[in-house]
């Protein structure tokens, strides 16, 4: 390699391993994620995109992919709005038990989905817990898409508290006892000075939300009832094309997925870059 | 070069001081699992029984009756690993490279296909074992609620507006298969024609709310789920679920008709000649004829093919119906697998919304 | 992107009136939000022990008795110990190259990193399917030369490290890149080899961070159900991990069961926890590059 050429693609330094450690990297990277993702490219490519839209069109997929989309952006809405409550209130106030109800933000995170899913289901069937005080008014959580939906805001969660929570820490007091003491109300207030720095926060937690709820498995299939047209993840009909040994049509779906997840990483890096010029911070 | 070498020293100088313990608890950790590896490599002999989803308690006795047996005759241990879902998913796994000796799945068209894909299986694979290699066999009845409050008889009850049928998915399940087969051959049978059964069948299918994909799955979202009315199910699954959820929650319903449900079993011999295992699990298919595992399927409320193997009080409890085959009105298995379930068959054709 | 990191100084918040709301509205949002957490995360989690010891203590134990379970467990507990470390290696050094160099081309590596985040566990699976699968592209060769990875340790192991990927990685380098090159220049002026460098400098600044890393890394290696439920084929005492042995018993009714050994994963789950929290309170400020991402 020509140190030209290295000159031009990276600026020098004094530090060592750059080679080796940038090598095993995309080494890694290739074997591991990308060589993989390729083979599923290659596959759908196979089909072609005509292909691809008309498996995408069939009313089953369409539905399965509608039901995964639109529960996880109401979920991942949910999550987020509550997210903000949630870390508004553990930055702000003062309570007993404060620390270990931030320690237990995390918990959907570190507890498997598989553990989730049953435990929900258990709680909000018919003869659960909570279930059973929804019953008698008519609502009806486990194997409807209202379970989607609440293992889905239960995956959220820690996403939209802790995207928020240090943007709430570094708010500048004096910027709030400015606005105070010029006479705005408390009200006014927060939704024109507190709020404002926080939205970058809250749109990244919302799509890290929606981007983890719209591949979300474990913990659905357990208290989703999964019928098709009605409570079906596409997801889920990825592994069902799978046993029904339609490698085709579980690959047209994958694709479509991962074309979700590129979008969604995609937003995710314009948010912050709007909020690097916009606020001066990420 | 030897530069290098003396830094890797001073590194590792530095490695016992302890500071980097996160990193040293790792690789310990990494050699442990290393070693675990290794040593499971080198266990007993071990067959794999690829099978579908309600043998799950069934299998659990005959694998441990035929480790016992296999112990007595040869002195060797064997562990019989098994592996359960819908019948078809259970194929498509085969057909993907899992390593199983033996497969006893739900419906004959399963082994047909993994013989087409893979030719790991003999095309003749029924002529192999006796009685067309069906140790035992199976029918569909109904599991309702308990008092039976929607007043479920037999199969025309199923096709009535505003009666819910938890039924597993034909595509994936053996189960799902004999039920659909069952309901089209019972339209036959009264009604003597191809166009009334498939109309018979497309508005049973109208009344099905969820396909789950094996027939354990539909009897979770029947039993446990609390979703339908009726489930027509496995004989077996059906008197599984009175055990396990009680007799007071569920009674079973014996329609007029039913099918004689024919789930096969046989060697899958390009994987025993690959592992070395063929004698081991040609024993064990054998050892599904004798009369210990006939008593096992009686036990769990299969129809053994020696009745007089089976204890009388297992083979009282199966209720006494008139059977048919499915052959008898379809022809062979091929067509029946190609007309009513591949892609643009009978099933695809009524479930199009 | 985040990566849970937000460790920020619990401090004693101000009461000062005119920057906090009214005394009635503090009250009713704290209970809100702590019914809101009540709901979705604290019942769930007590139901998973309630259920594991409906039958009593017997009743529990008596799910570990079984020998599937405890294969199981050892499977688990394989997988990680070949994950973890591998994904701890690579989190060390993309985060050398990304933290303390610039080059073109940088924050695309970034995104691809973060790319098995975003992607569902099921895809995850199913790509391996798609290579490794008897019908895929390179299984019949691999199956040819008697190398079983799709239904067995290898395939597991590879969803998982998928899955997995960025953890480590996405922990460590906004902490470097916040820690910057000075001190790893100063060390090597002095005289100290690129090894030395990174043991004595490098690696004691990161410690905590890495060990934060390795513990998320840790509990999602070992709770994974999507990605390995498809590459695993389910076999009984060999390809069953603990979060598929759960499903099989929740199938086969046996619920109590089923929850003794979640209940399992949910002490793994507490644990990393308070670990977590241990470690974000003790050296909160060694943890985080600044703030979120």
């Amino acid at each position: 390699m020509s140190s030209a050429f290295l000159l031009r693609f990276k600026q020098p330094s004094v530090l060592p391993g750059f080679g080796i450690t940038l090598g095993y990297t995309l080494l890694y990277l290739g074997l591991i994620v990308l060589l993989p993702l390729g083979a599923l490219v290659a596959k759908a490519s196979s089909i072609g995109l005509t292909g691809i839209l008309f498996a995408a069109a069939d009313p089953r997929v369409s539905a399965a992919l509608w039901t995964s989309f639109g529960v996880s952006l109401i979920a991942a809405g949910v999550a987020s709005l509550f997210g903000l409550l949630v870390a508004w209130v553990l930055t702000r106030y003062d309570f007993p038990g404060r620390k270990i109800v931030d320690a237990m933000v995390d918990l959907p995170f570190a507890l498997p989905t598989a553990v989730a899913g049953i435990a929900l289901a258990a709680l909000y069937a018919p003869n659960g817990w909570v279930g059973a005080f929804l019953e008698p008014l008519g609502i009806r959580v486990a194997y409807t898409p209202l379970g989607i939906f609440v293992a889905l805001v239960f995956i959220g969660l820690p996403f939209a508290v802790r995207t928020v929570q240090p943007l709430i820490a570094e708010i500048e007091r004096e910027l709030e006892e400015a606005s105070a003491t010029l006479g705005a109300s408390r009200w006014r207030t927060v939704r024109s000075v507190l709020l404002p720095p926080l939205l970058p926060g809250l749109l990244t937690g919302f799509a890290l939300a929606f981007a983890r709820a719209v591949g979300e498995y474990g913990s659905v299939i357990f208290i989703a009832g999964n019928l098709p047209y009605v409570s079906e993840i596409a997801p889920l009909l990825i592994v069902i094309k799978l046993s029904e040994y339609d490698y085709t049509g579980a690959t047209v779906i994958a694709t479509i997925m991962l074309a979700i997840s590129f979008a969604t990483l995609l937003l995710i890096n314009l948010i912050q870059a709007w909020s690097r010029r916009r606020f001066g911070y990420v | 070069m030897t530069n290098k070498f003396s830094h890797v020293a001073e590194a590792k100088t530095r490695f016992r001081s302890g500071s980097v313990w996160p990193t040293i608890g790792l690789i310990v950790m990494s050699g442990v699992g290393l070693l675990t590896l290794s040593g499971a490599a080198s266990a007993q002999t071990q067959l794999l029984n690829v099978s579908y989803d309600p043998t799950r308690e069934l299998y659990r006795e005959i694998n441990q009756a035929f480790a016992d047996e296999w112990k007595a005759s040869t002195g060797e241990t064997v562990a019989v690993r098994a592996s359960h879902g819908g019948s078809g998913a259970q194929a498509r796994t085969v057909i993907d490279g899992i390593e199983a000796d033996v497969v006893t799945l739900g419906i004959p068209s399963d082994i047909d296909a993994i013989a087409k894909v893979t030719k790991k299986i003999p095309a003749d694979w029924r002529n192999k074992l006796p009685n067309n290699s069906l140790p035992y066999t199976s029918t569909v009845v109904f599991l309702v609620r308990k008092g039976n409050p929607k007043g479920i008889k037999d199969w025309d009850d199923l096709v009535k507006p505003g009666i819910q049928v938890i039924t597993p998915n034909p595509k994936t399940s053996a189960g799902g298969r004999w039920n659909f087969l069952a309901a089209w051959g019972y339209s036959h049978t009264k009604d003597g024609n191809a166009d009334k059964a498939k109309g018979f069948v497309t508005a049973l299918y109208k009344n099905v709310p969820v396909l789950d994909t094996g027939a354990r799955g539909s009897t979770v979202t029947f039993a446990q789920r609390g979703l339908g009315d009726v489930l027509p199910a496995w004989e077996n699954e059906a008197f599984l679920v009175l055990d396990e959820f009680g007799h007071d929650k569920f009674e079973i319903v014996v329609p007029s008709l039913s099918i004689l449900a024919e789930p096969p079993v046989t060697l899958v011999d390009g994987n025993v000649d690959a592992k070395g295992t063929r004698k081991v699990a040609e024993a064990y298919l054998k050892f599904l004829y004798t009369d210990k595992a006939q008593a096992i399927f009686a036990k769990h409320h299969y129809r053994p093919i020696k009745a007089e193997a089976a204890k009388p009080e297992h083979l009282a409890e199966l209720p006494n119906l008139k059977l048919f085959t499915i052959e008898s009105l379809q022809g062979n298995w091929d067509d029946i697998q190609k007309n009513n379930f591949d892609s643009g068959g009978l099933f695809d054709q009524i479930s199009k919304r | 992107m985040s990566d849970l990191s937000a460790t920020l100084p619990l401090s004693p918040p101000s009461q000062l009136s005119v920057v906090t709301e009214k005394r009635l509205i503090r009250q009713l949002a704290i209970t809100v939000a702590l019914a809101f957490l009540l709901l979705f995360l604290v019942l769930p989690l007590i139901v998973v022990f309630v259920e594991a010891f409906k039958r009593g203590l017997a009743g529990y134990f008596a799910a570990f008795q079984e020998e599937d379970a405890l294969s199981a467990i050892g499977l688990t507990l394989t997988v990680a110990a070949i994950a973890v470390p591998l994904n701890l290696v690579f989190g060390l050094t993309a985060s050398w190259a990304i933290a303390k160099f610039e080059f073109k081309g940088k924050s695309l590596l970034i995104t691809l990193i973060d790319l098995p985040f975003s992607v569902s566990p099921v895809v995850s699976g199913l790509i391996y399917l798609l290579l490794f699968g008897a019908q895929g592209l390179w299984g019949k060769w691999l199956m040819a030369q008697g190398i079983q990875i799709a239904f067995a340790l290898p395939g597991i192991v590879l969803a998982t490290i998928f899955v997995t990927f960025p953890f480590v990685a996405r922990q460590l380098i906004p902490l470097m890149q916040e820690q910057g090159t000075a001190e790893e220049e100063a060390a090597l002026t002095l005289g100290a080899s690129g090894w030395r460098t990174f043991f004595t400098v490098t690696l004691p600044n990161i410690k905590w961070g890495l060990l934060y890393g390795v513990l998320l890394c840790n509990a999602r290696a070992m709770g994974e159900f999507g990605a390995v439920s498809v590459v695993s084929g389910h076999i009984r005492g060999l390809t069953n991990t603990i979060p598929l042995h759960v499903e099989i018993l929740y199938n086969e009714y046996n619920f109590v069961a089923a929850f003794a050994v979640a209940s399992l994963l949910a002490c793994l789950a507490l644990i990393t926890l308070a670990l977590k929290s241990f470690l974000e309170w003790r050296h909160g400020a060694d943890l985080a590059g600044g703030t979120v991402n």
